[in-house]
């Protein structure tokens, strides 16, 4: 499902963000990515939605070969993969029903289509009576979950969530975990960046640690020991 | 996508255009000012071209050269001479003026003047046969002047030839002046159809400084290049158009008040007149017209506004 090859992502003379990253990612895994700060994890996530072109190696996901994807064809790429951020990245003049409709509206669902399929997924994370509301009025692990909505709402193969706990107290926390986990089963693949060691520990998934742009370890069922 | 998604997200990029138009409305009026005083500049350039080169071509059409002819040129001199004027790149047309002719013209011309008319009926018909040649072109009437002035040529002739001289001025005057307005109006439109274009430009781009959090999210989620950037030229194209009515209504509010000030005819050389009969006559060319290029402004400067924000990464 996603493959990586000795991949090297470089900002300038100095920084190393990555160095020869080498990853392979089965369809319908649940992965977790730890590690300090500036470790890597984002600039990782970054390069899988083409944020970021790497300085070297190479990347395939779903099949398709960074290196000869055309500008053009980024955004159908994105279709592709679910994403959700630390710090939500939902539109704030819209109400949850909206935010999640517009991922929807892009690809030219009709209305009638997007009527049926959002409260459907709202109900998943467990929103339904909240779809009239704006993001203000909700609480960090609401809007954590109305940005999962819109990120599986496509239905996609893969779903990226960059630290999706990080703003968030642990109950809310393990909210958006579960609706992680529920996903995961319907056969979405899932990668997870977290500082949050219980997270971790409990969830006894393959971890890869990450230290000063290098993997440092890749277990499955591993336990994270801060 | 199929056609039937691709017409939705074009509706929808239409919609999204429309409610920013409204949104933006304060943002959008220096853009809009600036486009109507561009489209009102361009269309009365229009107009008062047109109107001068009407006051040329009228004064034109009455410049001629006149050949007055000796009384002892025979049919067949005249006739040669017809021919040989006709021959000329420059002529138009001659027309020969008998001596009778002449004479109805002249008791025409002094009805009132009894005196003049008592003196010429006393003598035999004084006036002179002549003969009136048209040219194609007044700015090149010495070409015809040399071929008159030729030795054989100049004896059949009893006076000189007359050029309409002053009317030979006044129409220089009016056709370096009207090249003068000609060149003015170019560059006004060029002026102003830049700086219309800046400022559509900086307004869209603060527009999308506004909403860059908003461009960015949409990037992530995959929306497609023309569905960021549609609205905008939407938005910019909507600017146009409104633009390009508030325009033909400033020319038309203008041509009332000037009808009614000015009543009559003339204002010198800008024949009020003319101008609102060739703007009534032409209103649905110019509606068009101002529409097209305030649309142009529009789309092209907004085209070019959000380039910059819809680059993907490149650099490695």
């Amino acid at each position: 499902m996603i493959l990586l090859d000795r991949v090297t992502k470089t900002y300038n003379k100095n920084g190393q963000a990555l160095e020869r990253i080498s990853l392979h990612v089965e369809p319908k895994e649940f992965v977790i990515i730890i590690g300090p700060s500036g470790a890597g994890k984002s600039t990782l996530l970054k390069l899988l939605t083409r944020e970021e072109k790497p300085t070297t190696g190479k990347i395939i996901v779903g099949g398709i070969d960074y290196e000869t994807l055309k500008d053009k064809e980024i955004p159908l790429l994105r279709r592709k993969i679910g994403v959700v951020f630390q710090d939500f990245k939902l539109l704030p003049n819209k109400t949850v029903f909206e935010n999640v409709a517009f991922a929807l509206e892009i690809v030219g669902m009709s209305n009638k289509e997007i009527e049926n399929t959002v409260p459907r997924v709202l109900d998943i994370v467990g929103l339904k009576d909240k779809e009239k509301r704006m993001p203000a009025e909700l609480s960090g692990g609401e809007r954590q979950r109305v940005a999962i909505a819109r990120a599986i709402v496509r239905q996609p193969r893969i779903l990226i969530a960059d630290e999706p706990t990080g703003n968030l107290d642990p109950k809310h926390a393990w909210d958006v975990i579960r609706v992680l986990e529920k996903i995961n089963k319907f056969g979405t693949t899932v990668i997870l960046t977290t500082h949050n060691q219980e997270i971790v520990n409990k969830l006894k998934r393959r971890v890869i640690t990450m230290e000063a742009g290098s993997i440092v370890s890749d277990r499955a069922g591993a336990e994270y020991k801060g | 996508m199929s056609v039937k998604q691709n017409t939705v997200v074009f509706k929808r990029i239409v919609k999204t255009g429309f409610l920013n138009f409204v949104r933006n409305a304060w943002l959008g009026i220096a853009a809009m000012a600036v486009m109507v005083i561009t489209l009102t500049i361009i269309l009365f350039s229009i107009i008062a071209n047109a109107t001068f080169a009407n006051t040329v071509q009228q004064i034109t059409d009455r410049i001629d050269v006149s050949v007055y002819l000796n009384d002892s040129v025979t049919i067949k001199q005249r006739d040669e001479l017809i021919n040989n004027l006709k021959g000329l790149e420059n002529v138009e047309g001659v027309t020969y003026i008998s001596k009778d002719q002449a004479l109805v013209i002249y008791k025409q011309q002094n009805v009132g003047n009894s005196d003049l008319l008592t003196a010429i009926s006393q003598t035999d018909n004084p006036l002179p046969a002549s003969l009136q040649i048209k040219p194609r072109d007044p700015n090149r009437i010495e070409e015809i002047r040399t071929y008159l002035e030729k030795g054989d040529i100049k004896a059949l002739q009893s006076d000189e030839t007359s050029y309409s001289g002053d009317r030979k001025q006044a129409i220089d005057k009016i056709t370096s002046a009207t090249s003068f307005f000609r060149k003015a109006g170019i560059a006004g439109i060029i002026i102003f159809a830049i700086i219309s274009m800046l400022i559509i430009f900086n307004t869209i781009q603060m527009a999308i400084f506004n909403r860059r959090d908003e461009l960015t999210i949409m990037r992530l989620l995959g929306a497609s290049t023309n569905f960021i950037r549609g609205p905008f030229i939407v938005e910019s194209i909507l600017y146009g158009l409104v633009s390009g009515v508030l325009s033909i209504i400033i020319i038309q509010a203008l041509f009332s008040v000037s009808s009614r000030t000015f009543e009559a005819s003339s204002l010198g050389i800008l024949d009020i007149n003319y101008s609102n009969t060739y703007f009534r006559e032409h209103f649905f060319i110019f509606l068009g017209l101002q529409l097209g290029v305030g649309v142009l402004i529009g789309a092209i400067s907004s085209l070019i506004a959000t380039r910059r924000y819809l680059k993907f990464k490149t650099s490695k």
